[in-house]
């Protein structure tokens, strides 16, 4: 099966850290749409060291546990050989499974927030993230990619996974049962 | 609930430690749109005009304009508000970067601080927790250091911090007030936070802005960042690179620097080196900055990337942009840039405003080769130019021996001083320390803005027009896409465009004293609105042709607040700012004598001339021949609160 495979990539060189991703998709994802603004609910966010010279776009993906067990630091990219360290978890925009998704949190609710490249309709020509970077740092691309057929799980499914994975089942559904009692009350 | 704005101030009292969240008045952001405005209010309501700046009564307002934190691209300026130590007078002075969108994040439109803390604290806001903690260790920490301390100690990579470094804390009079991406640096406002033994403000902010009309709000920013790509890949044609493009001007970016070099005064605004900048200078200043940039920045929100951030080997980072590049270098009369990048990260880290501090040092050169400051006033000052500059720096932010006399500022060290120190003292307005040019012939448009502009500062009240008469063959093309010129003066001003520079329509007497008036008011009106919103002037009021003008700032302000606004209304609510501040300062004694800029800016005066420009600026202005704003201005503009005042005052005379 043939699949679209939406993708940002970023170049490290040019992102600045003006944090302008984070507007707009904060602004993007609101309720009704750009009715509101908040970086925290941003589902991009720069780390930005100016003094270190380091500014970095992260995308937050569903919580997951850590898969390298939460090093507390992250190399960046060719800032190595310069040896430039960064005491934050910082990734390469990879999404993959990572202490940093902590960070994605709504925060209000706690809620994980995770990158929809901006699924709407009619579709955008590319993320809002993307078209707000005017110095090109984050670059949007489309391909076919041929992929396994896969029984997908459903969206609450994933979200109540999530959960599991990050609390433990038995904080889950305590959690649950202290809702649903409240609820009666 | 409230749009763009949220309708809070954060009220501290660093005398008692009270903290309050106080809701503003809606009617207020109509009248004052916010950020100056706002400040100038207060200022008016609350701070009487027989305030010393370093009374406890003297507020210091830390505030966010109107537009901050919502998507409006480059909406991210401070506006700091205060009585100015140096002058007395109506203090404000901004700064880009990323603290003032974080304060509304957290909930707040504006930090009010009144009072005076017994012992260094500094503040930290987040969100509704907000406590004055203890700052004792952070006592001669620089400006970088104390904003990273705080960091850390807080576990909040995130905050936002603005502090002062050590010119702060000893009250220099030029002190300035830092965050990493910029400077609050006019008219000593740092002084007065380190007399309120305020060390910083830290923020953290995660809560929303909400946006009245989004989906036209969002296509209003689309256009603007449309615009900005097109003129940052367009310069204007035949006018200096420096001025040809959008941002502050790009001197962090560009290597081009003859126009700084050639036209602007060495040494304490004394000579023009025209022909300094040659092939080979151009190489070696090139090579300098390509070393020691290593990122150029942007503020929050806005791609124009204005800043670098400069690494010089045995000095510490900063963040750098602007002319400051070249006043250090140009007031010690160094001819590298190398010493120019590390003496500012010197004078970036203890804190201290790039155009007055040279020229500080420069004056107290000059006294010293005068024989007026000798080797007794000044025991151990070095024979290097460059050894020097660091000297005295480190001598003034301390206020140790002859510091102790300049950290006053040339006006009130050139009285102090004595001996014939006050005839040296020829650069500044109101007591402020000036740009350093020094021209041949009258700029009549210059004369008014230099003289009459409340700032004290050119660069803050100037724009939209270019400095020179365009080339023949450009100005048909140049006004054809003039777009920002107000509705009504385009014909006016476009025919002044075409005409400028053909026989008889030269400076300085032409062109005529009405169309002077209304160029110098737009240019002006522009910042009003720009410092209320909150915008940053490098992609609205300072260059030609910017993205943000009088017919998309009212939807700008509309969209956002969802408040009834139109170009008229919002050009009247500048207006009224304007005069309210020009008010306040004539209860604090502001005098048309005042009004003037330095004798020898100019070689070639016009005194009677002069007048007659003045009289008619007045006049159109709706000003009577004192300076004063005349009953039915004041009235016009719903400022009879100010009418009454001035009548109590003795100022008018009542009808």
């Amino acid at each position: 099966m043939k699949r679209k495979v939406k993708i940002i990539k970023i170049d490290l060189d040019k992102c600045m850290g003006c944090r302008a991703c984070e507007v707009a998709c904060a602004a993007f994802h609101s309720n009704p749409k750009y009715a509101s603004v908040n970086p925290a609910r941003s589902r991009i966010q720069v780390f930005r060291n100016e003094l270190k010279n380091v500014f970095v776009p992260v995308k937050g993906s569903f919580y997951t546990a850590a898969e390298c067990a939460g090093r507390p630091l992250y190399m960046i990219g060719e800032k190595m050989q310069s040896g430039y360290e960064y005491g934050e978890s910082v990734c390469s925009f990879c999404g993959a499974a990572c202490p940093s998704r902590d960070l994605f949190k709504e925060p209000d609710s706690g809620l994980p927030l995770k990158c929809d490249m901006c699924e709407t309709e009619p579709p955008l020509d590319e993320p809002m993230c993307v078209k707000w970077c005017l110095v090109d740092a984050l670059i949007y691309e489309e391909r076919e990619e041929e992929v396994e057929e896969e029984v997908k799980m459903e969206e609450l499914d994933m979200g109540v996974q999530a959960m599991v994975d990050k609390y433990g089942l038995e904080k889950v559904l305590d959690t649950v049962a202290r809702m649903t009692q409240k609820e009666k009350e | 609930m409230r749009y763009a704005e949220t309708g809070y101030y954060l009220e501290v009292d660093l005398s008692t430690g009270n903290i309050e969240r106080v809701e503003s008045d809606p009617q207020m952001t109509e009248e004052y749109l916010g950020g100056l405005g706002t400040n100038a209010k207060l200022m008016w309501d609350r701070v009487p005009p027989d305030t010393d700046a370093f009374s406890p009564d003297n507020l210091l307002i830390f505030s966010s304009g109107l537009l901050c934190s919502t998507p409006a691209p480059s909406a991210n300026r401070t506006i700091l508000t205060s009585i100015s130590p140096q002058n007395s007078l109506f203090g404000f002075s901004m700064m880009g970067g990323y603290w003032s969108p974080e304060l509304k994040y957290a909930g707040y439109d504006k930090v009010i601080v009144r009072g005076k803390s017994p012992d260094w604290v500094y503040i930290w806001i987040n969100n509704d927790k907000v406590e004055i903690r203890d700052a004792r260790h952070l006592q001669g920490k620089s400006t970088y250091e104390t904003a990273e301390a705080i960091r850390s100690e807080l576990k909040e990579p995130r905050a936002q911090v603005i502090s002062i470094g050590l010119a702060g804390e000893n009250r220099v009079y030029f002190a300035s007030v830092e965050t990493h991406r910029g400077s609050s640096s006019r008219l000593g406002l740092g002084a007065v936070m380190g007399d309120k033994k305020l060390k910083a403000i830290a923020v953290r902010g995660t809560k929303d802005i909400n946006i009245a009309k989004p989906a036209e709000f969002l296509e209003e920013c689309n256009k603007v960042l449309d615009y900005i790509q097109y003129r940052l890949n367009n310069p204007i044609p035949g006018v200096p690179p420096i001025l040809a493009y959008i941002g502050s001007p790009q001197e962090m970016a560009l290597h081009d620097e003859q126009w700084h070099l050639d036209s602007f005064a060495w040494g304490h605004a004394r000579e023009r080196r025209k022909g300094f900048w040659n092939k080979e200078v151009e190489k070696q200043w090139a090579d300098a900055m390509e070393t020691y940039k290593k990122r150029l920045i942007s503020c929050y929100n806005c791609p124009v990337r204005c800043a670098g951030i400069v690494e010089v080997p045995g000095y510490p980072t900063y963040i750098l942009k602007c002319f400051t590049k070249l006043t250090y270098v140009m007031a010690a009369e160094v001819d590298d840039l190398d010493f120019g990048f590390q003496i500012l990260s010197k004078a970036q880290h203890y804190g201290v405003d790039g155009f007055t501090a040279p020229q500080v040092m420069a004056f107290a050169i000059e006294l010293y080769e005068n024989g007026i400051l000798t080797d007794s006033d000044m025991p151990g000052f070095p024979k290097d130019k460059k050894e020097r500059f660091h000297w005295l720096l480190d001598r003034i932010v301390r206020r140790e021996g002859i510091g102790e006399v300049l950290a006053d500022g040339v006006y009130w060290a050139a009285r102090k001083i004595g001996k014939g120190a006050e005839a040296f003292d020829h650069n500044t307005i109101r007591k402020h320390e000036q740009v350093p040019i020094k021209l041949g012939l009258l700029n009549p448009i210059y004369y008014i803005l230099w003289s009459t502009g409340e700032k004290a500062n050119i660069t803050q009240i100037e724009g939209q027009i270019p400095q020179m008469p365009m080339e023949k063959h450009i100005r048909e093309e140049f006004v054809k896409d003039w777009i920002q010129i107000p509705t009504g003066k385009e014909e006016r001003f476009k025919q002044f465009i075409l005409e400028w520079g053909e026989e008889g329509k030269n400076f300085p007497f032409w062109p005529p004293p009405d169309l002077i008036a209304e160029l110098v008011e737009w240019q002006e009106t522009m910042h009003y609105i720009d410092d209320s919103f909150g915008l940053c002037a490098g992609v609205s009021s300072f260059p030609i042709k910017p993205p943000y003008h009088i017919h998309n700032l009212p939807l700008f302000m509309a969209y956002g607040t969802g408040i009834d606004m139109d170009e008229e209304k919002l050009w009247n609510a500048a207006l009224r700012i304007r005069n309210l501040i020009r008010c306040y300062n004539i209860t604090r004694g502001l005098k048309r004598e005042d009004e003037k800029p330095p004798q020898d800016h100019w070689k070639k005066r016009f005194p009677e001339y002069e007048q007659k420009l003045m009289d008619e600026y007045y006049k159109y202005r709706g000003w009577d021949l004192r300076g004063v704003p005349t009953k039915e201005t004041l009235q016009k503009l719903n400022l009879d609160y100010v009418y009454e005042d001035f009548v109590k005052r003795g100022i008018h005379k009542e009808e």
